[in-house]
């Protein structure tokens, strides 16, 4: 148990940056109105989030009426999906759903319930072994009938950035509204146009140094969407219920940040994704990376190692002071392959060996260099354990 | 690592919570492990030694300790080894004991070498029994409350393994226990103590038998002591030597299950009065020193987990095997149970019961 611990799963959750924190503590007391209420304890609250709808379009390059304020990331998947399936079914009858294979469950899940009490019919599009999708695949696929398609801008799990302008312009030629799940992609990537190539787009602010429970969806203007929250008609009707205006204002703040910084922070945690990728493909012998080699989130490392458990690997690395994530973590010790990593042929052994490295904007050189010393030797360990259980069960 | 680290079996109970809690007083880094257990699919929530709610409670006492937590995923093993050696002991027509199986291989030999893994020297558990190192050897003594006294449990464990072990709730009494959870602020909850085996989830053996080894439960003949058939059984796991109840036989004195001949699939009945044990064999026996105190010696035994102490001369055939005479003879000796010696708190060893002896005089009786 090392007192100094090493925190590297920045895709998981980022720390909130002082920067937003200080923005945010005024909403909490001196500011604490409701933005509905008439007087001006209400008018100072909805100031507050206008300008933070402001901030976040305009990082976008949309329209201030394009962008949506939720509880988080997953929610803000679970209305595009939901909120447009219903709007385009009950309008055009469109009642296919075309999503990926390495969707996050926020989207997949979201879809299946769709298909299996709903009534929607449910379509996979390709992906190849590095999870990037097959854009002649949506062609074939796209039709009038078609009610959304989904897609992760980044994946969470093996870091691939998909060709989502393409996809993106395939559906506009279709007319089908076109989802993009960039909750891992808005801290890495520049989403300046995005109104462009995407009809929607989810982003959730703990991902890139803002707090956690806050979120916010792009609907671009004219898109079919019913609310999946109904109430007191907040967000334009989209999205009721009270608004949380000091985490909305941290959002805000943290996006800006996020979005006109990337060019301080990028470069810096892409050199340390190298690092960690060619030292572990080098230094650990039946170590695989994961994903893309170079179509990747900038701060994102994923590999498989032959013969490792992967929940072991991160109780081992987390007893000595590294905090990482792998694709079957599971805290109840009830660990399964990942979905995703076998959707990309990985075989379920193999899948069940996962980790995942993700730096941020805190992170330090000697702190990847700690890390990359201690891994093969807990890899080694990792190896004996499974020998042993195997010898055991002998 | 430090030499200091220690990994607490933790089960959220109060127990292995406040030997938690005078480990981290006394010093040791300390840092908790549970074990995530084989369950039927769809009983997960009701395998009672890693229940989502004792689970979560363990979790939040090691939150208020500060010490690390970790589910250890064990469900593979614990399947092939004891959930397997429970379906073969039931195979064989005998009585097996899953929960020292699981000590031995699970607990202190799976666990253990995840624990040291992690960088712990030793491991702790919430077991009420001593340890006490003598020059270079280690003494397994029952616990100070005897009430609650687990040492039965743990004589399955070798030299090596007791040396890799602290026991911290092992010297104090029940009502301590309970006094310094109290002082500390922790749960006093009892995690509920059951005698049912955990992947069992609540349901009779019986039942999950049926399902998961329909093999085992195959009818065959009731004999009484004389030979004769007076009944059919519908598969020996589902009887237990000295059971009185549920043989659907028609006599005018009440029947027992007095023994079970599995090679012949035959069930045994007689009168109350035929379950008399002199005394009985054991194999596989584990002595705690690691070797036997003598060829031949007297000691106090136990047969079961909750029996009475019994004095016995205690004969060493070979290393494995020894036969146990009774001073009094005894009605309940199940084959497939543990026996283990005691020289007044002192745990000798242990081993798995054979088969039991009526007869003194080495005359053996046959049936049928």
């Amino acid at each position: 148990m090392r007192e100094e611990r090493i925190y590297l799963d920045y895709a998981a959750t980022t720390p909130v940056d002082r920067r937003v924190l200080e923005e945010m503590l005024p909403y909490f007391d001196t500011f604490f109105g409701n933005p509905s209420s008439v007087h001006v304890f209400g008018q100072k609250a909805e100031a507050a989030i206008e300008n933070a709808r402001e901030i976040i379009a305009s990082k976008m390059g949309v329209s201030a009426r394009e962008i949506v304020f939720t509880g988080c990331g997953t929610e803000s998947d679970n209305l595009a999906l939901r909120g447009v399936a219903l709007a385009r079914r009950e309008k055009f009858g469109a009642d296919r759903i075309l999503i990926t294979p390495v969707e996050h469950h926020a989207v997949s899940h979201t879809a299946e319930q769709l298909a299996e009490h709903f009534g929607f019919r449910l379509e996979f599009l390709k992906v190849d072994s590095r999870g990037v999708v097959d854009a002649d695949d949506l062609r074939k696929k796209l039709a009038r009938d078609v009610a959304i398609v989904s897609v992760i801008f980044a994946n969470n799990e093996i870091g691939t950035i998909n060709p989502v302008k393409e996809l993106g312009r395939i559906c506009r030629d279709f007319e089908v509204p076109f989802h993009v799940d960039a909750v891992q992609a808005a801290a890495h990537i520049s989403m300046k146009g995005i109104g462009e190539w995407c009809d929607l787009a989810a982003i959730g602010a703990h991902k890139f140094y803002g707090p956690k429970g806050v979120g916010a969806l792009f609907v671009r203007q004219g898109t079919a969407i019913l609310p999946v929250q109904t109430g007191g008609g907040q967000e334009n009707g989209r999205r009721s219920g009270t608004q949380n205006v000091p985490y909305i204002v941290g959002m805000a703040k943290a996006f800006e940040l996020a979005q006109d910084e990337l060019s301080q922070t990028e470069p810096f945690q892409k050199q340390l994704r190298d690092q960690i990728i060619s030292s572990v493909l080098g230094n650990i012998e039946g170590a695989f990376l994961t994903g893309h080699a170079e179509a990747r989130l900038g701060n994102h490392a994923s590999f498989v190692f032959e013969g490792v458990d992967g929940n072991q690997l991160l109780i081992l690395l987390d007893a000595a002071g590294f905090a990482c994530s792998s694709g079957s973590a599971c805290k109840t010790g009830d660990p399964r392959p990942s979905e995703v990593l076998l959707v990309l042929g990985i075989p379920p052994e193999l899948a069940l060996g996962s980790l995942r490295v993700t730096v941020g904007k805190y992170t330090r050189q000697e702190e990847v260099d700690r890390f990359l010393a201690a891994l093969p030797a807990l890899i080694e360990r990792c190896r004996k354990l499974t020998n042993h259980s195997a010898g055991v069960l002998s | 690592m430090s030499e200091n680290t220690v990994a607490v079996a933790m089960s959220g109970g109060v127990d292995s919570s406040v030997a938690a809690a005078l480990l981290v007083e006394q010093g040791y880094r300390v840092f908790g492990v549970m074990l995530r257990l084989w369950s039927e699919p769809g009983r997960e929530e009701s395998n009672r030694c890693c229940t989502p709610d004792s689970m979560a409670q363990a979790r939040r006492v090691a939150d208020q300790l500060k010490i690390p937590f970790y589910a250890i995923n064990a469900q593979e093993i614990f399947r092939q080894v004891v959930v397997e050696h429970f379906f073969e002991g039931y195979r064989r027509g005998i009585t097996p004991n899953p929960c020292l199986l699981c000590n031995r291989f699970i607990r202190w030999d799976y666990l253990l070498n995840h624990a040291e893994a992690m960088g712990a020297e030793k491991m702790a558990t919430g077991h009420y029994a001593r340890i006490r190192v003598v020059d270079s050897s280690v003494k397994l003594l029952k616990g100070i409350d005897e009430n609650k006294d687990q040492s039965y449990v743990l004589s399955v464990l070798s030299q090596d393994q007791l040396k890799k072990t602290l026991l911290p709730v092992g010297e104090l009494t029940k009502p301590q226990v309970r006094e310094l959870a109290r002082a500390f602020g922790l749960p006093v909850a009892e995690r509920h103590d059951s005698q049912d085996l955990c992947f069992l989830a609540g349901q009779d053996y019986r039942d999950f038998l049926k399902r998961h080894a329909p093999d085992v439960m195959q009818p065959g003949k009731i004999l009484n002591l004389k030979g004769e058939i007076v009944g059919e059984h519908q598969g020996l796991g589902f009887y237990t030597i000295g059971q009185r109840k549920g043989l659907g036989i028609f006599a005018p004195n009440p029947y027992y299950v007095v023994d079970k001949i599995p090679e012949d699939n035959i069930l045994v009945v007689g009168e109350e009065s035929d379950l008399q044990f002199f005394g009985l064999i054991a194999g596989n026996v584990n002595w705690i020193a690691g070797m036997p105190p003598d060829r031949a010696f007297r000691a106090e035994v136990k047969i079961r987990y909750k029996a009475r102490l019994v004095s016995s001369v205690v004969e060493v055939l070979e290393e494995n095997t020894l036969r146990i005479w009774f001073d009094h003879p005894l009605r309940d000796v199940t084959p497939g149970q543990r026996v283990v010696m005691y020289e007044g708190e002192e745990v000798l060893g242990g081993g798995v019961i054979r088969q039991g002896i009526r007869e003194i005089h080495g005359k053996e009786v046959s049936w049928g």
